[in-house]
């Protein structure tokens, strides 16, 4: 197609979207502006419900029978989409503007080969044969990387694994070479090293085709590093829109700044900077506030300025196509350090309340599931020998990425499965083998755990009020029915919600909200161990900081024990005293958060740093990018787990990582690495993040 | 697969063994050989009577040796009966018991004889059975792409006038018993009553010799009453894929509405109504009765209830055994359809 149009590919003025359900209509975005330029890549950043999903899917023209635009106009290459008849629609689709999807195995046909997936979009669009189609298909599939194309082609979607189907939406998306491609969340579903390893696949590729990218995240840290410009949403508006650069470092608007407040950078200390939490709810669509939307939980608003009227985006003087949607961003002095928040005291860690040794938890799954016991077994080593004590008020993160075992560990302390091997001794009472249906009531109420998903973890049908009382009865607290309800309404102010929730069904609440629920569940007996599994991972940033920072004040005055399991490294080293790092079973690295966080470090834990992306304009990082899947736990490598993906592998002489699992070897006072490098390679290595001096 | 296969047919063999000794157990409860004995010896027998009767032909033996007996594992009975007379299982009619044979089962293909029909059980359920399946096929044939269709053209635009107006046909229909429907059919298709005498209400003569007008109103009243079913479960499930983000995958990738339906929708559509088509085999084979009847078509549900009613054991037995048989093979069929259908489900 000879192409002479040199305007922005995609130009969307004044957008409005709205839903239109049998009780009133529902604006899902308003007035809503961005221009995409040839080979830029654009970051589209807001929180959950804030509309960025539904400009996507508007600029697909795919709203579904409910959805309908409302005002403005998108324009691609300069046509006005809206007025496009399906045929013409159907023709861009595929070939000019094409879609990557959050989770990729949802996005794939199960029924359908991948080969034959991909061959469709030539065949259909340049009405290619089927071996053109398939040659090309090869082509795309070894372009994104992905080993034995060939064999890939010829598998179904659920033969691959999470990383290597992003691939192929990536490679399904590429397969016409379109203008323009919108990511939405990408990443989302997958590892954090996986995670990197695609994002360097997109800007790669990006690169190599002079693709435009409208690129859809909630992760300021990862649309720092994809994209050129970013447009900040909040409840169906583009609050803030700007080049990186300018957004990042002069940021005009509160939401913006209040944004950034709320993540953990480097640098945020629980005691010393905490994080400062959004004050208050996200809107709902039809109970948006006059004027401006982010105007109740705003630090400057003004009443009788920020009320009244729409308010209109603004250009920054001075800055390149940098614009803010608030009245009063010129007086606002954005320079002005945080108001420092109460500084809170150290919790002391105190006596030893749990002690690992050697636990091991091996499952037995049959080679062939269908054929139950008769055909031979396998064993999976979920965790090998886990060592380790954690005190009193304390917290230990305990990190690594999916099939790492962690939440195994978790199983087995709670006593949903029973160890294979070593003792977990509890008040130096050892409880590996007793299963949770035969643990007295102390044990059971002492350690209980958050779970990582508060949406499927409250009972939809019974009171929140109601189910931390059936707690309560379950671990004997209160001789009364009224002496229950009264521990239940306290255990609601421990949480910080008010005393009337305890009325409403779970349905009522937000994620935040519910998260707080079953944390003041788990408090109800008093627990003194709390295993906290990813316990934020499913909330908005700004619900996170507000969610970390109740259990860290809990934990103050109760003394308890957190034990963190999480991926998020940065909210790991924010909080957590102690971290452990864990890599298909083993425990790779133990130690103090600094030694964890700063060098030497095992090569896994590097990669891991290196791989999380911080929004941080000054922050430096070293690029490591592992190459391939974690292995599956089922066929572990030979020797040291991480071997197959390790970069420091060549250092390590006479092939010691293929053939022997190195041994715990303690670095520094309660630094342990499992590793066979030698001292003097570790002491070798750079920190991976730098921030840049001031 | 062929392993699997091989495991399968184990287990079906060992279910056919439980499910016919259940059936075996209650069809020889006393009451039932206390009617038998009645009604093959002498209506106006006392109860001693009765008891010498059972126990010379074998009948008081404990019911596992009975059981064996039946099965042809164990060497039938040989019994001197209380008035002289030496009887034996095996023995066959006007020939000397000695030359009877030891073992004499269903493994032996011995089934017994019918008391109703007054034929060896073997051939009046092989006839029966071959009368039903010609009517099972050819409602297979009828209902299963209609439904499939109507389900699909119905699911793929959840919500819309097709969508309703097809709905409601398939409700109407699934609501409407067979003898219901059939009457009415009957009523407007066969009789005078709205002079439309198209087709004919017996479908006696289609036992010998089918043809369109006197098989197509049983044939009809049977698709009807199971299509809706089919019909609704094929709309649950293709409404249900066509919300799918695979779909949404597809349309963004520019397919065309048909090509989204036909390529990407349908297999993984199918996988739910497949295992509710195979389940309607054992409704068929025996749920058919009231149709059989209603057109005097003398099939297997005609013939198990004749069994059932006039107390013919063996008969009964014999219709079990059977029935047993083809529930567990197509439901072998139905596992092996839903791998090639679901390749997320692998057995080898």
């Amino acid at each position: 197609m000879a192409d002479t149009y040199d305007g922005p590919i995609l130009e969307i003025d004044r957008l409005s979207i709205s839903f239109f359900t049998r009780l009133r209509e529902i604006p899902a975005v308003m007035d809503f502006s961005v221009a995409v330029q040839p080979g830029e890549a654009v970051g589209l950043v807001g929180e959950s419900g804030c509309g960025k999903s539904t400009v996507a899917l508007g600029v697909m023209q795919d709203l579904g029978k409910n959805g309908r635009i409302v005002g403005g106009s998108i324009k691609f290459k300069g046509r006005d989409l809206g007025a496009m008849s399906a045929d013409e629609l159907r023709q861009i689709r595929g070939s000019e503007i094409a879609m990557i999807y959050q989770e990729p195995m949802a996005s794939l046909n199960p029924a359908m080969k991948i080969g034959r997936q991909l061959m469709e979009v030539p065949m259909i669009h340049r009405g290619s044969s089927e071996k053109e189609a398939y040659d090309r298909a090869l082509q795309v599939v070894t372009d994104v990387k992905l080993p034995d194309p060939k064999r890939i082609l010829d598998s179904y979607p659920h033969q691959l694994s999470g990383g290597q189907q992003q691939r192929i939406v990536i490679a399904m998306a590429l397969m016409a070479e379109p203008s323009l491609l919108i990511l939405d969340e990408p990443t989302t579903a997958l590892d954090v090293t996986v995670e990197a390893a695609v994002v360097e696949l997109v800007k790669d590729l990006g690169k190599k085709y002079g693709t435009s990218m409208l690129f859809i995240s909630h992760n300021l840290g990862l649309v720092l590093e994809t994209c050129d410009r970013l447009c900040v949403m909040y409840s169906g508006e583009a609050v803030e829109r700007g080049s990186i650069a300018d957004v990042f470092d002069e940021m005009q608007h509160p939401y913006t700044q209040a944004l950034f407040r709320s993540i953990p950078l480097p640098g945020a200390d629980k005691n010393a900077r905490p994080l400062r939490a959004i004050p208050g709810n996200f809107p709902l669509p039809h109970e948006r506030p006059q004027g401006c939307n982010f105007g109740p939980r705003c630090d400057y608003f003004e009443a009788g300025r920020c009320d009244v009227g729409d308010i209109p985006m603004a250009q920054v003087p001075g800055n390149d196509r940098h614009a803010t949607r608030c009245v009063k961003f010129q007086e606002i002095d954005w320079k002005a350090p945080m108001a420092l928040e109460a500084t809170k005291e150290k919790g002391e860690p105190g006596k030893v309340v749990l002690r690992m040794d050697n636990l091991k938890k091996y499952y037995e799954v049959a080679a062939n599931a269908l054929f139950g016991s008769s055909g031979e077994t396998k064993v999976v080593k979920a965790n090998e020998t886990l060592s380790f004590e954690a005190r009193e008020s304390e917290t230990l993160a305990i990190v690594g990425e999916s099939g790492c075992g962690k939440s195994t560990f978790a199983k087995v302390l709670m006593g949903l499965e029973t160890a294979t091997e070593g003792e977990i001794l509890l008040d130096n009472k050892p409880i590996q083998s007793t299963a949770i249906e035969d643990r007295d009531t102390k044990t059971i109420s002492d350690i209980q755990m958050v779970f990582q998903n508060p949406f499927d973890t409250l009972n939809p049908s019974m009171t929140v009020g109601r189910q931390i009382m059936r707690a309560l009865e379950i671990f004997g607290i209160g001789d009364s029915e009224d002496a229950r309800r009264k521990r239940m309404l306290e255990l609601l102010d421990l949480v910080k919600l008010p005393r009337a929730f305890a009325d409403r069904m779970p349905r009522q609440l937000s994620g935040g909200q519910k998260q707080r629920v079953g944390i003041a569940r788990a408090f109800a007996g008093d627990a003194r161990i709390v295993v906290a599994d990813e316990p934020v991972s499913a909330l908005d940033v700004s619900v996170q900081a507000a969610v970390t920072d109740l259990l860290m004040e809990i934990q103050r005055e109760h003394k308890t024990t957190l034990l963190f399991i999480s991926h998020d490294l940065s909210i790991v080293r924010y909080l957590s005293d102690r971290v452990m790092v864990m890599y298909l079973g083993h425990v790779v690295e133990l130690g103090t958060t600094d030694q964890v966080f700063a060098p030497p470090y095992h090569p896994y834990t590097e990669a891991l740093l290196s791989a999380v992306p911080i929004a941080d304009t000054s922050v430096e990082k070293t690029h490591i990018v592992l190459e391939g899947d974690i292995p599956s736990a089922m066929n572990p490598p030979s020797g040291c787990p991480f071997q197959t993906r390790c970069r420091w592998k060549d250092r390590v002489p006479g092939g010691l990582c293929e053939s022997e699992v190195p041994a715990q070897k303690t670095l520094a006072d309660g630094h342990q690495i499992k590793c066979h490098l030698s001292d003097a390679v570790l002491a070798e290595m750079d920190a991976v993040i730098k921030v840049a001096a001031e | 697969m062929g392993l699997f296969i091989l495991r399968r047919v184990w287990v079906m063999l060992l279910t056919a063994l439980c499910l016919t000794f259940i059936v075996f157990f209650l069809t020889n409860l006393y009451p039932n050989l206390e009617k038998l004995a009645k009604s093959e010896g002498n209506f106006r027998m006392t109860d001693e009577q009765v008891d010498s009767w059972l126990s010379n032909r074998g009948y008081t033996d404990n019911v596992f040796s009975k059981y064996g007996q039946w099965l042809g594992v164990l060497p039938g009975y040989v019994i001197e009966g209380s008035d002289g007379e030496t009887r034996a299982r095996c023995a066959i009619p006007g020939e000397p018991v000695e030359d009877a044979a030891t073992f004499c089962g269903v493994l032996q293909g011995n089934w017994g004889s019918s008391t109703v029909f007054k034929v060896p059980v073997l051939d009046k359920v092989g006839e029966s059975l071959a009368l039903t399946g010609k009517l099972m096929f050819w409602v297979l044939v009828v209902m299963v792409p209609s439904a499939l269709l109507l389900g699909v053209l119905a699911g793929m635009r959840e919500g819309s006038a097709t969508d309703r107006s097809l709905s409601t046909i398939a409700i109407t229909t699934t609501a409407t018993p067979e003898y219901v429907s059939g009457v009415i059919l009957i009523a407007v298709f066969a009789s005078s009553t709205a002079g439309l005498q198209w087709f004919k209400a017996t479908a006696a003569s289609a036992m010998e010799d089918a043809n369109f007008e006197n098989f197509f109103l049983p044939v009809l009243t049977i698709a009807l009453y199971g299509m809706g079913y089919i019909a609704r479960m094929t709309r649950a499930s293709m409404a249900e894929v066509m919300t799918a983000q695979y779909i949404r995958t597809a349309r963004l990738k520019g397919v065309s509405f048909g090509n989204i339906v036909m390529k990407h929708a349908l297999r993984n559509a199918l996988i739910a109504p497949f295992t509710v088509i195979m389940l309607q085999f054992p409704w068929l084979l025996n749920g058919v009765v009231i149709v059989e009847t209603l057109f005097n078509y003398k099939g297997f549900g005609w013939t198990l209830v004749q069994a059932a009613g006039n107390n013919d054991i063996e008969l009964l037995l014999g219709v079990s055994v059977v029935s047993v048989f083809v529930v567990l093979i197509t439901q072998l069929i139905s596992d092996i359809g839903y791998v090639y259908l679901n390749p997320r489900i692998s057995v080898s």
